[in-house]
Protein backbone atom coordinates (compact mmCIF):
# COMPACT_ATOMS: atom_id res chain seq x y z
CA UNK A 1 0.00 0.00 0.00
CA UNK A 2 1.80 3.63 -0.70
CA UNK A 3 0.09 6.52 1.26
CA UNK A 4 1.92 9.93 0.62
CA UNK A 5 2.65 11.48 3.74
CA UNK A 6 0.09 13.61 4.84
CA UNK A 7 1.41 16.80 6.43
CA UNK A 8 4.47 18.78 6.86
CA UNK A 9 5.09 17.13 9.93
CA UNK A 10 4.90 13.84 8.24
CA UNK A 11 7.07 14.61 5.23
CA UNK A 12 9.65 15.93 7.74
CA UNK A 13 9.80 12.56 9.14
CA UNK A 14 9.79 10.94 6.12
CA UNK A 15 12.72 11.99 4.69
CA UNK A 16 14.62 11.75 7.96
CA UNK A 17 14.48 8.11 7.66
CA UNK A 18 15.12 8.19 3.87
CA UNK A 19 18.47 9.83 4.93
CA UNK A 20 19.29 8.13 7.55
CA UNK A 21 18.57 4.25 5.57
CA UNK A 22 21.02 6.57 2.47
CA UNK A 23 23.62 7.49 4.86
CA UNK A 24 24.22 3.97 5.45
CA UNK A 25 24.34 3.16 1.85
CA UNK A 26 26.93 6.12 1.51
CA UNK A 27 29.42 4.74 4.11
CA UNK A 28 29.28 1.66 2.65
CA UNK A 29 30.36 3.27 -0.97
CA UNK A 30 32.69 5.37 0.87
CA UNK A 31 34.63 2.87 2.43
CA UNK A 32 34.78 0.50 -0.71
CA UNK A 33 35.73 3.67 -2.54
CA UNK A 34 38.40 4.95 -0.15
CA UNK A 35 40.24 1.36 -0.65
CA UNK A 36 39.67 0.73 -4.01
CA UNK A 37 41.36 4.60 -5.19
CA UNK A 38 43.74 4.18 -2.16
CA UNK A 39 45.36 0.64 -3.57
CA UNK A 40 44.72 0.49 -6.97
CA UNK A 41 47.99 2.37 -7.87
CA UNK A 42 49.81 -0.35 -5.64
CA UNK A 43 48.57 -3.07 -7.59
CA UNK A 44 51.06 -3.86 -10.20
CA UNK A 45 52.61 -7.11 -11.49
CA UNK A 46 55.68 -6.89 -9.10
CA UNK A 47 53.40 -6.58 -6.25
CA UNK A 48 51.15 -9.51 -6.66
CA UNK A 49 54.18 -11.83 -7.44
CA UNK A 50 57.09 -10.80 -5.46
CA UNK A 51 57.85 -11.53 -1.60
CA UNK A 52 57.54 -8.55 0.57
CA UNK A 53 61.25 -6.87 1.61
CA UNK A 54 62.46 -3.98 4.03
CA UNK A 55 59.80 -5.14 6.68
CA UNK A 56 57.04 -5.09 4.26
CA UNK A 57 57.68 -1.47 3.33
CA UNK A 58 58.60 -2.64 -0.09
CA UNK A 59 57.89 -5.46 -2.81
CA UNK A 60 55.00 -7.72 -3.13
CA UNK A 61 52.52 -9.92 -1.37
CA UNK A 62 52.69 -13.07 -2.87
CA UNK A 63 53.97 -15.71 -0.40
CA UNK A 64 50.83 -13.62 1.70
CA UNK A 65 48.29 -14.28 -1.51
CA UNK A 66 49.32 -18.36 -1.45
CA UNK A 67 49.07 -18.38 2.32
CA UNK A 68 45.52 -17.18 2.22
CA UNK A 69 44.55 -19.66 -0.57
CA UNK A 70 46.01 -22.55 1.55
CA UNK A 71 44.62 -21.44 4.55
CA UNK A 72 41.00 -21.00 3.05
CA UNK A 73 41.77 -24.95 1.04
CA UNK A 74 41.90 -26.25 4.47
CA UNK A 75 39.01 -24.39 5.65
CA UNK A 76 36.92 -26.23 3.00
CA UNK A 77 38.69 -29.49 3.13
CA UNK A 78 37.22 -30.30 7.10
CA UNK A 79 34.12 -27.55 6.98
CA UNK A 80 32.28 -28.54 3.83
CA UNK A 81 31.98 -32.18 4.04
CA UNK A 82 31.21 -31.60 7.86
CA UNK A 83 28.62 -28.73 7.31
CA UNK A 84 27.09 -30.67 4.64
CA UNK A 85 26.49 -34.26 5.74
CA UNK A 86 25.62 -32.77 9.11
CA UNK A 87 23.04 -30.59 7.31
CA UNK A 88 21.55 -33.60 5.32
CA UNK A 89 21.03 -35.30 8.54
CA UNK A 90 19.30 -32.29 10.32
CA UNK A 91 17.06 -32.01 6.79
CA UNK A 92 16.70 -35.40 6.24
CA UNK A 93 16.89 -38.02 8.86
CA UNK A 94 16.40 -35.98 12.39
CA UNK A 95 12.71 -36.21 14.40
CA UNK A 96 11.94 -33.86 16.96
CA UNK A 97 13.66 -34.47 19.90
CA UNK A 98 16.68 -33.99 22.59
CA UNK A 99 19.31 -34.84 20.12
CA UNK A 100 18.35 -32.28 17.82
CA UNK A 101 17.73 -29.85 19.74
CA UNK A 102 21.24 -29.94 21.12
CA UNK A 103 22.81 -30.14 17.69
CA UNK A 104 20.49 -26.89 17.12
CA UNK A 105 21.16 -25.36 20.43
CA UNK A 106 25.22 -26.04 19.67
CA UNK A 107 24.82 -24.70 16.12
CA UNK A 108 23.54 -21.34 17.27
CA UNK A 109 26.01 -20.90 20.45
CA UNK A 110 28.52 -22.00 17.87
CA UNK A 111 27.76 -19.22 15.35
CA UNK A 112 27.90 -16.80 18.43
CA UNK A 113 31.79 -17.74 19.91
CA UNK A 114 34.01 -14.39 19.18
CA UNK A 115 36.48 -15.07 16.95
CA UNK A 116 39.59 -14.60 18.97
CA UNK A 117 37.32 -17.07 21.92
CA UNK A 118 38.04 -19.69 18.85
CA UNK A 119 41.18 -18.37 18.26
CA UNK A 120 41.85 -19.42 22.09
CA UNK A 121 40.54 -22.85 21.71
CA UNK A 122 42.23 -23.53 18.66
CA UNK A 123 45.51 -22.28 20.52
CA UNK A 124 44.45 -24.63 23.71
CA UNK A 125 43.17 -27.61 21.46
CA UNK A 126 45.26 -27.97 17.89
CA UNK A 127 48.43 -26.14 18.65
CA UNK A 128 49.11 -27.70 22.23
CA UNK A 129 47.52 -30.18 23.10
CA UNK A 130 47.31 -32.42 19.62
CA UNK A 131 50.72 -30.98 19.06
CA UNK A 132 49.98 -29.66 15.83
CA UNK A 133 51.92 -26.53 16.86
CA UNK A 134 51.66 -23.17 14.97
CA UNK A 135 50.80 -24.62 11.40
CA UNK A 136 48.33 -24.51 8.61
CA UNK A 137 46.58 -27.62 9.60
CA UNK A 138 46.04 -26.06 13.48
CA UNK A 139 44.78 -22.82 11.47
CA UNK A 140 42.64 -24.70 8.97
CA UNK A 141 40.48 -26.60 11.84
CA UNK A 142 40.22 -23.43 13.99
CA UNK A 143 38.84 -21.56 10.64
CA UNK A 144 36.68 -24.91 10.37
CA UNK A 145 34.86 -24.35 12.86
CA UNK A 146 34.44 -20.98 12.80
CA UNK A 147 32.54 -21.39 9.40
CA UNK A 148 30.69 -24.60 10.84
CA UNK A 149 27.28 -23.51 11.67
CA UNK A 150 27.13 -21.26 8.48
CA UNK A 151 27.58 -23.97 6.41
CA UNK A 152 24.84 -26.03 8.51
CA UNK A 153 22.69 -23.36 8.22
CA UNK A 154 22.97 -22.42 4.96
CA UNK A 155 23.31 -26.16 3.57
CA UNK A 156 20.04 -27.21 5.75
CA UNK A 157 17.65 -24.35 4.12
CA UNK A 158 18.86 -25.19 0.66
CA UNK A 159 17.58 -29.12 1.56
CA UNK A 160 14.55 -27.99 2.62
CA UNK A 161 13.60 -25.63 -0.13
CA UNK A 162 13.60 -29.06 -2.23
CA UNK A 163 10.01 -29.80 -2.63
CA UNK A 164 8.50 -32.95 -0.67
CA UNK A 165 7.00 -34.32 -3.63
CA UNK A 166 10.32 -35.26 -5.22
CA UNK A 167 11.24 -36.73 -2.30
CA UNK A 168 7.61 -38.84 -2.30
CA UNK A 169 8.36 -39.88 -5.85
CA UNK A 170 11.60 -41.36 -5.69
CA UNK A 171 10.25 -43.61 -2.44
CA UNK A 172 7.37 -44.22 -4.29
CA UNK A 173 9.10 -46.02 -6.98
CA UNK A 174 11.00 -48.33 -4.81
CA UNK A 175 14.39 -46.20 -4.04
CA UNK A 176 15.55 -46.22 -0.41
CA UNK A 177 16.33 -43.40 1.31
CA UNK A 178 20.00 -42.70 0.62
CA UNK A 179 19.07 -43.62 -3.40
CA UNK A 180 16.12 -40.14 -2.62
CA UNK A 181 18.77 -38.29 -1.14
CA UNK A 182 21.35 -38.66 -3.80
CA UNK A 183 19.73 -38.89 -7.02
CA UNK A 184 16.65 -36.66 -6.27
CA UNK A 185 17.10 -34.26 -3.53
CA UNK A 186 21.20 -33.23 -3.60
CA UNK A 187 21.65 -32.56 -7.05
CA UNK A 188 19.06 -29.59 -6.49
CA UNK A 189 20.43 -28.73 -3.52
CA UNK A 190 23.84 -28.57 -4.22
CA UNK A 191 23.82 -25.33 -5.71
CA UNK A 192 22.25 -23.57 -2.27
CA UNK A 193 24.57 -25.84 -0.71
CA UNK A 194 27.70 -24.11 -2.68
CA UNK A 195 26.09 -20.34 -1.97
CA UNK A 196 25.98 -20.82 1.54
CA UNK A 197 29.37 -22.45 1.79
CA UNK A 198 30.99 -19.91 -0.68
CA UNK A 199 29.86 -17.25 1.77
CA UNK A 200 31.38 -18.56 5.11
CA UNK A 201 34.81 -19.50 3.45
CA UNK A 202 34.65 -15.57 2.46
CA UNK A 203 34.34 -14.88 6.05
CA UNK A 204 37.45 -17.16 6.77
CA UNK A 205 39.98 -15.89 4.21
CA UNK A 206 39.23 -11.83 6.22
CA UNK A 207 39.33 -13.37 9.48
CA UNK A 208 42.13 -11.86 11.41
CA UNK A 209 42.06 -12.90 15.32
CA UNK A 210 42.07 -16.91 14.93
CA UNK A 211 44.83 -17.38 12.59
CA UNK A 212 46.38 -14.71 14.93
CA UNK A 213 46.97 -17.38 17.83
CA UNK A 214 47.12 -20.69 15.87
CA UNK A 215 49.18 -20.19 12.95
CA UNK A 216 50.29 -16.66 11.04
CA UNK A 217 53.79 -15.81 10.22
CA UNK A 218 54.67 -11.99 9.64
CA UNK A 219 57.60 -12.97 7.54
CA UNK A 220 58.60 -15.80 6.11
CA UNK A 221 61.58 -16.74 3.61
CA UNK A 222 59.94 -19.50 1.96
CA UNK A 223 56.41 -20.39 0.93
CA UNK A 224 55.44 -23.42 3.16
CA UNK A 225 56.00 -26.54 2.10
CA UNK A 226 53.41 -28.88 4.43
CA UNK A 227 50.32 -28.16 6.34
CA UNK A 228 52.91 -28.45 9.76
CA UNK A 229 54.68 -24.98 8.71
CA UNK A 230 53.51 -21.52 9.62
CA UNK A 231 52.38 -19.52 6.51
CA UNK A 232 51.52 -15.63 5.96
CA UNK A 233 47.89 -14.49 5.67
CA UNK A 234 46.43 -11.30 3.91
CA UNK A 235 44.28 -9.85 7.23
CA UNK A 236 47.39 -10.44 9.51
CA UNK A 237 50.05 -8.99 7.25
CA UNK A 238 47.77 -5.77 6.99
CA UNK A 239 46.86 -5.71 10.80
CA UNK A 240 51.10 -5.84 10.77
CA UNK A 241 51.72 -3.35 8.47
CA UNK A 242 48.96 -0.66 9.71
CA UNK A 243 49.96 -1.07 13.13
CA UNK A 244 53.41 -2.59 13.84
CA UNK A 245 56.00 -0.52 11.73
CA UNK A 246 57.95 2.24 12.82
CA UNK A 247 57.25 4.31 9.82
CA UNK A 248 53.33 3.40 9.35
CA UNK A 249 52.95 6.64 6.67
CA UNK A 250 55.92 5.06 4.62
CA UNK A 251 53.71 1.65 3.84
CA UNK A 252 50.50 4.11 3.43
CA UNK A 253 50.79 2.25 -0.35
CA UNK A 254 51.91 -1.46 0.56
CA UNK A 255 48.89 -1.42 3.13
CA UNK A 256 46.00 -0.19 0.71
CA UNK A 257 47.30 -2.62 -2.08
CA UNK A 258 47.13 -5.36 0.72
CA UNK A 259 43.57 -3.82 1.92
CA UNK A 260 42.28 -3.88 -1.69
CA UNK A 261 43.36 -7.71 -2.57
CA UNK A 262 42.16 -8.74 1.03
CA UNK A 263 38.60 -7.04 0.69
CA UNK A 264 38.91 -8.42 -3.87
CA UNK A 265 38.87 -11.73 -1.84
CA UNK A 266 36.53 -12.16 0.26
CA UNK A 267 34.16 -10.00 -1.94
CA UNK A 268 35.33 -12.42 -4.91
CA UNK A 269 33.93 -14.86 -2.87
CA UNK A 270 30.43 -13.00 -2.22
CA UNK A 271 30.25 -12.41 -5.65
CA UNK A 272 30.93 -16.01 -6.67
CA UNK A 273 27.76 -16.83 -4.31
CA UNK A 274 25.12 -13.92 -5.75
CA UNK A 275 26.23 -14.99 -9.26
CA UNK A 276 25.92 -18.76 -8.83
CA UNK A 277 22.70 -18.26 -6.55
CA UNK A 278 21.23 -16.15 -9.33
CA UNK A 279 21.97 -18.92 -12.23
CA UNK A 280 20.59 -21.69 -10.59
CA UNK A 281 17.38 -19.51 -9.40
CA UNK A 282 16.66 -19.04 -12.88
CA UNK A 283 17.39 -22.74 -13.90
CA UNK A 284 15.23 -24.16 -11.76
CA UNK A 285 11.91 -24.02 -10.95
CA UNK A 286 9.25 -26.03 -9.42
CA UNK B 1 13.11 -62.44 10.05
CA UNK B 2 16.99 -61.85 9.83
CA UNK B 3 17.72 -58.69 9.31
CA UNK B 4 18.83 -57.99 5.62
CA UNK B 5 22.05 -56.59 4.52
CA UNK B 6 19.88 -52.96 2.94
CA UNK B 7 18.88 -52.16 6.44
CA UNK B 8 22.08 -52.14 7.70
CA UNK B 9 23.14 -50.26 5.41
CA UNK B 10 20.37 -47.96 5.93
CA UNK B 11 21.21 -47.61 9.38
CA UNK B 12 24.61 -47.40 8.57
CA UNK B 13 24.53 -44.17 6.38
CA UNK B 14 21.84 -42.20 9.12
CA UNK B 15 24.57 -43.32 11.63
CA UNK B 16 27.45 -41.52 9.62
CA UNK B 17 25.39 -38.12 9.07
CA UNK B 18 23.91 -37.84 12.36
CA UNK B 19 27.59 -38.72 13.62
CA UNK B 20 28.34 -35.38 11.31
CA UNK B 21 25.61 -33.23 12.65
CA UNK B 22 26.36 -34.09 16.18
CA UNK B 23 30.10 -32.73 15.77
CA UNK B 24 29.25 -29.11 16.04
CA UNK B 25 27.95 -30.02 19.63
CA UNK B 26 31.17 -31.54 20.19
CA UNK B 27 32.80 -28.54 19.28
CA UNK B 28 31.13 -26.72 21.47
CA UNK B 29 31.61 -29.10 24.42
CA UNK B 30 35.19 -29.18 23.66
CA UNK B 31 35.74 -25.20 23.65
CA UNK B 32 33.84 -24.41 26.62
CA UNK B 33 36.51 -27.43 28.33
CA UNK B 34 39.46 -26.24 26.71
CA UNK B 35 39.00 -23.04 27.94
CA UNK B 36 37.88 -24.01 31.17
CA UNK B 37 41.11 -26.35 31.43
CA UNK B 38 43.61 -23.33 30.29
CA UNK B 39 42.02 -21.05 32.82
CA UNK B 40 41.85 -23.08 36.03
CA UNK B 41 45.43 -22.99 37.04
CA UNK B 42 44.67 -18.96 37.53
CA UNK B 43 41.80 -19.36 39.46
CA UNK B 44 43.85 -22.42 41.52
CA UNK B 45 46.90 -20.04 42.49
CA UNK B 46 45.81 -16.62 42.23
CA UNK B 47 41.87 -17.16 43.30
CA UNK B 48 39.18 -15.14 41.63
CA UNK B 49 39.48 -11.91 44.32
CA UNK B 50 42.39 -11.55 42.51
CA UNK B 51 40.59 -10.74 38.97
CA UNK B 52 38.69 -7.83 40.20
CA UNK B 53 41.50 -6.04 40.85
CA UNK B 54 41.67 -2.35 38.95
CA UNK B 55 45.25 -2.96 37.45
CA UNK B 56 45.90 -4.78 34.40
CA UNK B 57 50.23 -5.35 34.83
CA UNK B 58 50.45 -8.54 33.78
CA UNK B 59 54.32 -8.07 33.01
CA UNK B 60 56.44 -6.54 35.93
CA UNK B 61 59.42 -7.16 37.72
CA UNK B 62 57.81 -7.28 40.74
CA UNK B 63 54.34 -6.97 41.20
CA UNK B 64 52.75 -8.76 38.52
CA UNK B 65 48.21 -7.22 38.89
CA UNK B 66 45.98 -9.46 37.00
CA UNK B 67 42.99 -6.88 37.49
CA UNK B 68 40.85 -7.51 34.37
CA UNK B 69 38.00 -4.87 35.30
CA UNK B 70 39.46 -2.34 32.99
CA UNK B 71 39.08 -4.64 30.20
CA UNK B 72 35.42 -5.06 31.48
CA UNK B 73 34.85 -1.64 31.71
CA UNK B 74 36.63 -1.07 27.87
CA UNK B 75 34.70 -3.76 26.24
CA UNK B 76 31.41 -2.30 27.99
CA UNK B 77 32.10 1.47 27.14
CA UNK B 78 33.16 0.42 23.58
CA UNK B 79 30.06 -1.45 23.41
CA UNK B 80 27.34 0.47 24.68
CA UNK B 81 28.95 3.58 22.62
CA UNK B 82 28.66 1.56 19.73
CA UNK B 83 24.64 0.78 20.77
CA UNK B 84 23.94 4.11 20.47
CA UNK B 85 25.37 4.77 17.62
CA UNK B 86 24.17 1.61 15.57
CA UNK B 87 20.51 1.04 17.24
CA UNK B 88 19.24 4.68 15.66
CA UNK B 89 20.45 4.06 12.08
CA UNK B 90 20.05 -0.10 12.21
CA UNK B 91 16.37 0.63 13.21
CA UNK B 92 15.62 3.36 11.62
CA UNK B 93 16.81 1.81 7.92
CA UNK B 94 15.10 -1.73 9.11
CA UNK B 95 11.70 -0.37 9.20
CA UNK B 96 12.46 1.96 5.84
CA UNK B 97 13.42 -1.23 4.03
CA UNK B 98 10.77 -3.34 5.01
CA UNK B 99 7.54 -0.89 5.20
CA UNK B 100 8.65 2.19 2.90
CA UNK B 101 11.09 1.13 0.15
CA UNK B 102 9.61 0.14 -3.23
CA UNK B 103 10.33 -3.01 -4.48
CA UNK B 104 13.55 -2.25 -6.50
CA UNK B 105 15.04 -0.32 -3.57
CA UNK B 106 14.79 -3.56 -1.31
CA UNK B 107 16.15 -5.36 -4.10
CA UNK B 108 19.38 -2.78 -3.67
CA UNK B 109 19.61 -3.08 0.02
CA UNK B 110 19.92 -6.71 -0.12
CA UNK B 111 23.52 -6.92 -1.24
CA UNK B 112 24.68 -3.28 0.03
CA UNK B 113 23.75 -5.07 3.77
CA UNK B 114 25.35 -8.38 2.58
CA UNK B 115 28.63 -6.01 1.22
CA UNK B 116 28.64 -4.03 4.34
CA UNK B 117 29.07 -7.56 7.01
CA UNK B 118 31.35 -8.93 4.37
CA UNK B 119 33.84 -6.59 5.14
CA UNK B 120 36.59 -8.27 6.99
CA UNK B 121 37.13 -6.30 10.53
CA UNK B 122 40.96 -5.56 10.01
CA UNK B 123 39.92 -3.98 6.87
CA UNK B 124 37.52 -1.66 8.64
CA UNK B 125 40.23 -1.70 11.96
CA UNK B 126 42.41 0.02 8.90
CA UNK B 127 39.86 2.61 7.68
CA UNK B 128 39.62 3.38 10.99
CA UNK B 129 43.33 4.34 11.77
CA UNK B 130 43.50 6.20 8.44
CA UNK B 131 40.03 8.14 7.72
CA UNK B 132 38.08 7.95 11.23
CA UNK B 133 41.01 8.77 13.77
CA UNK B 134 42.00 11.91 12.31
CA UNK B 135 38.59 12.74 11.59
CA UNK B 136 37.55 12.26 15.54
CA UNK B 137 40.95 13.62 16.42
CA UNK B 138 40.13 17.20 14.50
CA UNK B 139 36.60 16.99 15.48
CA UNK B 140 36.94 16.63 19.18
CA UNK B 141 40.86 18.97 19.14
CA UNK B 142 42.16 16.07 20.67
CA UNK B 143 45.86 15.16 20.76
CA UNK B 144 45.13 11.31 19.57
CA UNK B 145 42.36 10.24 17.37
CA UNK B 146 42.76 6.44 19.05
CA UNK B 147 39.97 6.13 21.53
CA UNK B 148 36.97 4.63 22.57
CA UNK B 149 34.65 6.27 20.07
CA UNK B 150 36.51 5.50 17.33
CA UNK B 151 36.35 2.26 17.80
CA UNK B 152 32.46 2.40 18.50
CA UNK B 153 31.91 4.07 14.93
CA UNK B 154 34.02 1.18 13.58
CA UNK B 155 31.92 -1.50 16.19
CA UNK B 156 28.62 -0.11 14.90
CA UNK B 157 28.97 -0.58 11.63
CA UNK B 158 29.69 -4.07 12.34
CA UNK B 159 26.29 -4.14 14.07
CA UNK B 160 24.20 -2.90 11.99
CA UNK B 161 24.03 -5.13 9.09
CA UNK B 162 23.06 -8.01 12.00
CA UNK B 163 20.35 -5.31 13.36
CA UNK B 164 18.92 -4.42 9.88
CA UNK B 165 18.46 -7.98 8.68
CA UNK B 166 17.03 -9.33 11.71
CA UNK B 167 15.01 -6.47 12.60
CA UNK B 168 13.33 -6.59 9.15
CA UNK B 169 12.42 -10.25 9.46
CA UNK B 170 10.63 -8.83 12.32
CA UNK B 171 8.51 -5.88 11.37
CA UNK B 172 7.69 -7.92 8.37
CA UNK B 173 6.02 -10.75 10.58
CA UNK B 174 4.00 -8.38 11.52
CA UNK B 175 0.15 -9.49 10.88
CA UNK B 176 -1.07 -7.81 7.81
CA UNK B 177 -4.65 -7.45 9.68
CA UNK B 178 -2.80 -4.68 12.24
CA UNK B 179 -2.13 -2.44 10.09
CA UNK B 180 -5.64 -3.16 8.03
CA UNK B 181 -7.03 -1.98 10.98
CA UNK B 182 -5.27 0.78 11.61
CA UNK B 183 -5.87 1.95 7.99
CA UNK B 184 -9.15 1.46 8.06
CA UNK B 185 -9.50 3.93 11.38
CA UNK B 186 -7.91 6.49 9.49
CA UNK B 187 -4.47 6.77 10.64
CA UNK B 188 -1.31 7.59 8.29
CA UNK B 189 1.01 5.05 6.82
CA UNK B 190 3.53 6.50 9.05
CA UNK B 191 1.25 6.43 12.20
CA UNK B 192 0.56 2.95 11.58
CA UNK B 193 4.43 2.01 11.62
CA UNK B 194 5.19 3.74 14.92
CA UNK B 195 2.56 3.47 16.78
CA UNK B 196 0.95 -0.41 15.53
CA UNK B 197 4.00 -1.97 13.45
CA UNK B 198 6.86 -1.59 15.59
CA UNK B 199 5.88 -1.71 18.81
CA UNK B 200 3.90 -4.96 17.51
CA UNK B 201 8.06 -6.11 16.31
CA UNK B 202 9.59 -4.42 19.10
CA UNK B 203 10.79 -7.71 20.63
CA UNK B 204 12.21 -9.16 17.32
CA UNK B 205 14.02 -5.69 17.61
CA UNK B 206 15.25 -6.15 20.93
CA UNK B 207 15.79 -9.42 19.64
CA UNK B 208 18.29 -8.04 16.95
CA UNK B 209 20.00 -5.56 18.99
CA UNK B 210 21.33 -8.11 21.11
CA UNK B 211 22.34 -10.50 18.13
CA UNK B 212 24.61 -7.18 17.24
CA UNK B 213 25.57 -6.41 20.59
CA UNK B 214 26.87 -10.20 20.95
CA UNK B 215 29.15 -9.48 17.55
CA UNK B 216 30.15 -6.04 18.96
CA UNK B 217 31.50 -7.73 22.28
CA UNK B 218 33.38 -10.01 20.64
CA UNK B 219 34.75 -8.38 17.88
CA UNK B 220 38.63 -8.05 18.27
CA UNK B 221 40.72 -7.06 15.23
CA UNK B 222 39.37 -3.24 14.62
CA UNK B 223 38.80 -2.51 18.00
CA UNK B 224 42.40 -3.50 18.73
CA UNK B 225 43.69 -0.96 15.84
CA UNK B 226 41.87 2.50 16.67
CA UNK B 227 41.38 2.17 20.23
CA UNK B 228 44.86 2.98 21.49
CA UNK B 229 44.59 0.35 24.11
CA UNK B 230 45.63 2.02 27.50
CA UNK B 231 44.13 -0.45 30.08
CA UNK B 232 42.69 2.12 32.33
CA UNK B 233 39.00 2.25 34.04
CA UNK B 234 37.31 5.13 32.71
CA UNK B 235 33.72 6.09 31.09
CA UNK B 236 34.83 8.89 28.81
CA UNK B 237 34.51 8.21 25.21
CA UNK B 238 37.56 9.53 24.03
CA UNK B 239 39.88 8.15 26.20
CA UNK B 240 41.57 5.02 25.41
CA UNK B 241 40.79 1.67 26.67
CA UNK B 242 41.58 -1.31 26.05
CA UNK B 243 38.84 -4.30 25.54
CA UNK B 244 39.01 -7.57 26.77
CA UNK B 245 39.40 -9.29 22.91
CA UNK B 246 42.22 -6.93 22.09
CA UNK B 247 44.28 -7.88 25.41
CA UNK B 248 44.24 -11.73 24.23
CA UNK B 249 44.85 -10.98 20.89
CA UNK B 250 47.24 -8.53 21.69
CA UNK B 251 49.12 -9.98 23.91
CA UNK B 252 48.63 -14.07 23.53
CA UNK B 253 51.74 -14.17 20.85
CA UNK B 254 54.28 -12.85 23.42
CA UNK B 255 53.40 -14.90 26.48
CA UNK B 256 55.38 -17.71 27.99
CA UNK B 257 53.07 -20.76 27.80
CA UNK B 258 51.95 -22.07 30.68
CA UNK B 259 52.76 -18.92 32.71
CA UNK B 260 50.03 -17.15 34.84
CA UNK B 261 49.69 -14.24 32.33
CA UNK B 262 48.83 -16.79 29.77
CA UNK B 263 46.49 -18.49 32.21
CA UNK B 264 45.17 -15.15 32.67
CA UNK B 265 44.42 -14.60 29.09
CA UNK B 266 41.87 -17.72 28.71
CA UNK B 267 40.25 -16.54 32.16
CA UNK B 268 39.71 -13.46 29.82
CA UNK B 269 38.75 -15.99 27.48
CA UNK B 270 35.87 -17.74 29.49
CA UNK B 271 34.11 -14.36 30.74
CA UNK B 272 34.17 -13.27 27.05
CA UNK B 273 32.21 -16.37 26.04
CA UNK B 274 30.00 -16.41 28.95
CA UNK B 275 28.93 -12.77 28.06
CA UNK B 276 28.56 -13.63 24.83
CA UNK B 277 26.73 -17.13 25.31
CA UNK B 278 24.03 -15.03 27.71
CA UNK B 279 23.34 -12.40 25.25
CA UNK B 280 22.58 -15.28 22.56
CA UNK B 281 20.36 -17.28 24.70
CA UNK B 282 18.30 -14.73 25.53
CA UNK B 283 18.24 -13.03 21.93
CA UNK B 284 17.26 -16.75 20.67
CA UNK B 285 14.81 -17.77 23.11
CA UNK B 286 12.93 -14.11 22.07
CA UNK B 287 13.42 -14.74 17.96
CA UNK B 288 12.10 -18.55 18.96
CA UNK B 289 9.15 -17.35 21.00
CA UNK B 290 7.79 -14.69 18.55
CA UNK B 291 8.77 -17.27 15.62
CA UNK B 292 11.01 -14.78 13.79
CA UNK B 293 14.24 -15.84 11.55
Amino acid sequence: MSMKPRNIGEKIVYYSMLGVTYAILLVVIYIIADVVVGGIGTISWEFLTEAPRKSGEEGGIWPVIVGTLYLVLGTITFALPLGMAGAIYLSEYATQGRLTRMIRLAIVTLAGIPSVVLGLFGLGMFVIFLQLGASILAGSLTLACMILPTIIVASEESLRSIPQSFREGSLALGATKWETIRRNVLPYAIPGMMTGSILGVGRAAGETAPILLTVAAFFLPTLPTSVFDQCMALPYHLYILATQLPDAEKARPMQYGTALVLIAVVLGFNLTAIVIRSYFRRKYRW
Amino acid sequence: MPLSKQYWKARAIRYFFMTCAATSVLIVVLVFLFLGKESIPFVAKHGVGELFGEVWQPVSFEDEQFGILPLVTGSILVTLLATILAVPFGVVSAIYIAEMASPVEREIWKPVIELLAGIPSVVLGFFGLVVVAPLVKETFGLTSGLNALTGSILLALMAIPTIISISEDAIRNVPKSYKEASYSLGASKLQTIWKVTVPAALSGIVAAVMLGLGRVVGETMAVMMVTGNAAIITFSPVESVRTMTATVAAEMGEVPFGSDHYHALFVIGVVLLCMTFGLNMIAQKVLKKYRIG
